[in-house]
Formats: structure tokens, sequence, C-alpha cells
């Protein structure tokens, strides 16, 4: 076949500035209104809003909603929703409770074991993977719609944690287990410097490296001058982010008592910095997997395909029944790690944990701009649009916004997310 | 209908679909119905809209299961319970909505459940990529979207993408469901001319197609359907239009016909 692209629509003619540098737009567009954000409440707070302690909790109340919207992302983008995943963090949680508080002690094995805390978050993720692996049944292989599944799920779920705890408040917890809750286990200075160098040096040979394969297959490059500053950019990202953590000192009684711990005395005018909290790592981390699992693996072509046109794939040889079993199964597991941390940062289980969540998860992914037609959707933006709506949320507090306002504007960012999204879409011609 | 056993000249069929039938709630979409297909041969699958002509193919391509009646291929017979099982029979089809994934560019959608993988068992772009390149640069040299979702591509760029894939594979038996019905008439003609090109390279290829003037141009045998039943096969060249066009309105078998 001959001619079939008109000549004044060749891309190769007419390429921009950012399409040459191949930097994706929209990604630029959601950290500009992020930075946009903060710039705006840090002059509103006199420089509080960016002060190492507020990034770091930030940062840690960002976690857990942010691990819940990655999931979310391959729901929506194979065209379903799950209104559950609130009530299954509480579910997840209240297994986890009842083995830490009242069941594995009776088997010998005590807070404080080096097995309690393994054995708790293995059977809360569990949980989440088995019951979401149910909802992903009964929307794949029975047809009935996920919106009325995760509905019927958000009753259940919740209220069946609530009837094996009989309602009550768990805790106190293993010590391990409350080190993935945020500020009672961060990594300390150091390591965090170490962990911060390792990522930035990966990130730039992961740039390097997507270079060497378009050479390989004599594909167009960007100018090599672009490539190092892009370098520069990630590396100083990642380690602007761990100074900012390890600025923020751990307060002196505290340091105090665990030097006391120890049996030591503190030295006159010692410091530490908190450092990485465990928590933030393991979002970084189920980013990254995550990420990995969309663009690099079949499992993840195949949920786009799917979502894209779901006949096409099912044309394809794709079983999309599985998958959507498989897809649902992630977010439960995804859903139990949530559970493990909302409970660690809470330092107890209680009934009411995750209440709203599914709001905030599913608002987080579509900021990141999701697309609820099915077939469009980032990780990164997922996990960027859970740092915005955080922002907003905390940013207001402590400025000082009414509560009702509080809500009405992340209402209005939300809606107002999606409008400029879609437009955005018409003009790059990827919606019709 | 009875099962017809007949000895021709040509040897083997590539394709033989013998007494097929399928039912949905009660309809009989496809009532009994054979059909074969030779290597180098164009046959035209004709009817009005509902006559079963999709349905037909559509378990030769594995999106349906026939509920009675066997598929051979090259003699032997076949099980075909799913489109991976038609794609392991070298059996390719364009369908008629393309079946693109409009959210994933033109490689993604080409290589669309038989990714190539790195050994680390990753999906491998750059290889995709570069094989969609030298596919299309032989398909459709002026093809230059390689890195945009396929749904900002022409309704020719879009059609050149489906039949690439198609074509891609090694398929030996190419089932086409109206390929050029959203085409304009230079795309019509090059897909007139593909097809020209891959009879000559030995392919076997069912074709449905309205448009009658093209199955007299395109095909060597008509098969006729009407309310699920075949009416007839036509060799083409022993037919005129009118005698098609009377199979397929009124039903009524010209003398020639089988």
């Amino acid at each position: 076949m001959t001619d079939v692209a008109s000549p004044h629509t060749d891309p190769e003619q007419k390429r921009g500035l950012f399409e040459t540098l191949e930097i994706d737009t929209r990604l630029l567009g959601m950290i500009g209104a992020f930075i946009l954000i903060c710039l705006a409440f840090t002059w509103y707070t006199d420089g509080r809003f960016l002060s190492a302690r507020n990034i770091f909790n930030l940062t840690i109340q960002t976690v857990s909603v942010a691990i819940m919207a990655t999931g979310m992302v391959f729901v929506i983008v194979m065209r379903h929703i799950d209104l559950s995943v609130g009530a299954l963090l509480a579910l997840c949680s209240a297994v986890m409770g009842l083995l830490q508080v009242r069941i594995l002690p009776q088997y010998g094995i005590p807070l404080g074991s080096p097995l309690i805390a393994p054995i708790a978050m293995a059977a809360g993720i569990l949980t989440g993977a088995a019951v979401g692996a149910l909802n992903g049944w009964l929307v794949g292989y029975q047809g009935v719609p996920a919106f009325i599944v995760t509905l019927g799920g958000l009753l259940i779920w919740r209220n069946v944690g609530w009837y094996l705890t009989s309602g009550q408040t768990l805790g106190p917890l293993d010590p391990t287990f409350l080190k993935f809750g945020g500020s009672e286990g961060t990594l300390g200075v150091t390591l965090s410097w170490i962990i911060g160098a390792l990522a930035a040096a990966a990130a730039v040979w992961a740039v390097w490296r997507a270079r060497q394969v378009k050479e390989r297959h004599e594909f167009p490059v960007k100018p090599i001058g672009a490539e190092v500053a892009l370098s520069v950019v990630i590396a100083a990202s990642i380690l602007g982010f761990v100074y900012f953590l390890n600025s923020y000192l751990i307060p002196d009684a505290r340091l105090k008592r665990m030097f006391e711990a120890r049996g030591e005395v503190m030295p006159e005018g010692y410091t530490e910095g908190f450092g990485l909290p465990i928590s933030v790592v393991v979002v970084i981390v189920v980013a990254i997997v995550m990420t990995i699992i969309a663009l690099r693996t079949r499992f993840g072509r195949y949920i786009f395909a799917a979502g894209g046109n779901p006949d096409a794939a099912e044309l394809s040889g794709i079983n999309t029944r599985w998958l959507t079993v498989k897809v649902f199964a992630l977010m439960g597991i995804l859903c139990g790690l949530s559970a493990v941390i909302a409970q660690a940062r809470l330092q107890n289980h209680t009934n009411d944990l995750g209440t709203l969540d599914e709001l905030r998860v599913i608002a987080a992914a579509v900021i990141g701009g999701t697309a609820l037609s099915g077939g469009v959707g980032t990780i990164y933006g997922a996990i960027l649009g859970a740092l915005i709506m955080q922002s907003l949320q905390s940013g207001m507090a402590m400025v000082g916004a009414e509560a009702p306002f509080q809500n009405i504007v992340v209402g209005v960012v939300l809606a107002l997310a999606v409008w400029l999204d879609i437009q955005y879409r018409k003009r790059t011609g990827a919606l019709k | 209908m009875t099962i017809e056993t007949k000895i021709d000249p040509r040897g083997t069929p590539l394709v033989e679909m013998r007494d097929i039938s399928i039912s949905f709630g009660g309809i009989r979409a496809v009532d009994h119905v054979s059909i074969d297909l030779f290597p180098g041969e164009v046959v035209g699958l004709l009817g009005h809209n509902g006559a079963g002509k999709s349905t037909l193919i559509k378990c030769l391509s594995g999106a349906y299961h026939a509920d009675a009646g066997d598929i051979f291929i090259n003699g032997e017979q076949a099980v075909i319970n799913n489109p991976r099982d038609a794609r392991g029979y070298n059996i390719e089809t364009i369908y008629q909505t393309l079946a693109l994934a409009d959210n994933l560019d033109a490689a993604s959608n080409l290589f669309l459940g038989r990714e190539l993988v790195t050994p680390m068992g990753f999906v491998d772009d750059g290889a995709m990529e570069a094989e969609t390149r030298k596919i299309m640069a032989r398909l459709n040299p002026n093809f230059r979207k390689f890195k945009v979702p396929v749904a900002a591509l022409s309704g020719g760029q879009r059609q050149s993408v489906a039949i690439a894939r198609a074509v891609y594979f090694n398929a030996r038996i190419l089932i086409m469901d109206e390929p050029t019905a959203a085409l304009g008439p230079h795309e019509t003609q090059m897909v007139a001319e593909l097809i020209q090109e891959l009879k000559r390279e030995g392919l076997g290829i069912f074709l449905i197609e309205h448009d009658i003037h093209a199955v007299m141009k395109l095909c060597d045998r008509a098969v006729v359907m009407k309310n699920g039943a075949r009416v007839g096969t036509v060799n083409v060249a022993e037919v005129t239009d009118d005698d098609i066009l009377g199979m397929i309105i009124l039903g009524k078998k010209p003398p020639q016909a089988v």
C-alpha cells in the first residue's frame, strides 16, 4: 500500500520542542500544578508548608492512598471501578489486628516475636488478594457490573471486619509491624543517602539504557544535551527529596528516650535526622513495580488493550475474564499492603480505618489522568494525584480554611483536573 | 443440505468447513453450511445483512464456537475454540471493525497477544517497533506515526495496521470482513492490489463483501448465503453479476451453481 498518510500531517516534519525531547507534557503539567499549589501554600504559611517537618508528614500521609491508587489505575483502565477498597482495607486491618493481639499470642507467638509481623502481614495481604479475586470473578466470569459488586463490597467487608473484632479497637501492635507506619520506622540519615544515591544512579542508568536500545534499532534519539539535562533533573529531584527528609530532625525528647533505652546518655547538642520513612520506601517500590507491570509486561499491555477495546483484546486471544480476576486480585493485594501502613501509622486497628478511602483513591487516579472511559492512565499520575490531594488538604488545614471549604476545593480540583485532561486529549488528537 | 463429497482436481482444500450450524437464542444464524477454500484462491462470501456470513466466518476465526459441524485444515480435522487456536493454524482475520485497541500504538496493536519479549520476559517495544517499521515500509511506505495511539490515525492508516497484523505472522488463510467498507477509492484500490499479491503468494482468502463489482473483480468463487443457509456456490467466471444478485436477493440458484 502506498500514500495513505497525507503529507501535511507528517509528524516528522513539524515536531515541536517537547516532542523532539520526548517530554511528556501531561506529566509536566501535573508537576507544574503541584509546584504551584506548594508555592501558594508556602507563601500563605510563611514557609511552613515547605518545611522539612511538613514534607515529612505530607509524604507519610499520602502513602496509604497512593499505594491503592496505583492499583485503581489498572481497574479503571479496564473500564471497571472498585468502590470497596476502603472497606477491604478495614477488613485486612482487622485480620492483621486480630492475629497480633488475640490469635498468635495464644499459639506462643507473642508481640515482639520476629514471626508475628510477617505472619500478620501475609495474612492481611492474602485476605486482600482473596476478596479482590472474588470481586474479579464476579465481574469477569459472572458479568455483574464492577460498580455493583464493589458497592456491595463497600457494605460487606468493613462490617465483616467489625463482626470479627466485635467493633473493638485492637492494640497495642507488634513493634516491628509499627515500623511501617511512618515516623516510627525511618532509615536514618546515612542509609537514606545511600538509597537516594542508588536510586539516582538507577534512574540515570535507565535513561541511558533507553537511549542505547533506540540506537541499536536505529530510531531517532534526542540530542545528547537533552539526555544529560533530563538525567541531572531526575537525580537532583531524588537527592533533593532525601535531603528534605534527612533535615527533619528527631525531637530532642524522643532522642533522649532512644539513648536511655540503649542505656546511654545523649551527648550535648546531638542531633539526628529522620531520613526516609520505610512506608515511603514501600510506596516508591510499589510505584516502580507497578510501572514496570504497566509498561514492560504482557499482563500490563493486555490491561491497556482490554481497556482500549475489549473486543479487540478478546479477538487477539487475550483471556479478558481471567485478566479481570488478576487485576482485582492485585487491587486487593495493594489494599492489604495499604492496611499494613494505615494500621501501623495509627498504631492500632480501629473499625473506621480507611473510611472514604475509596473516594480518595478514585479521585487520586482520576486527577492523575486515568480516564473512566478506560484504556488511559499512568502510575506516576495516580501518585502525583494522591500527593496533590493530600497537599491541598493539609495545606488548607495549615492556612486555617474552614472545613467545608477544604472539601469544596478538593471537589473543584477533581472536576477541573478531568476537564483539563479532556481538553488536552482533544488537542493532541487522542480523543475524538 | 447434504454433505458434498466431491473430489476436486486441485487436491486437498486449505480449509473445509463441513455442515456448520450455530444458533443464538433459538435463532439459526448459520444452518448446515459447507464451504471450502484452496491455496491461491479468493472466495467471496455474499448475502444480505444478517445472512450469516460473518457468523460463519467467526467460527473459523475462533470468535464463535459452532454448535455442530467440522472444520478441516489441510485435510485434517481442526479444533478451534478461541482466536488463539485459529492463529495456531495460521488463520488471520481482518475484522470489519479492524479490532484495534485505539489507545495503543501501531506496534502494540500489530503484536497484540503475540508480543516479542526480551530474554527476561519483558515486552520488547524496541524490537516490535523495528519489525513494524519493516513491514510498514512494504505495505504503506508513507506510514510515519509509530509513536501515537492508533486513534490518531486516518482510516487508511488504521486499515494498514490491521492488514499488517494479518500479514506479518505468515498467514496461510486470510479472512477479510469488508476490508474496504470504510475506505476511499484510492485506498480501496490498494487493498485490491494487496489481495492480488497475497493470492500470488499462495494464501487462501475468504472475502466478505457487499460490493458485487469487487467480488466479480477479485474473487475466483462466490458463496451466497441467505437466512443462515447457503444458496449456492458459483465460479465467478461462469456467471454474470445479475446471476449473483438473483442469488442474493431471491435466493435463486443459477444452473451453473453447486
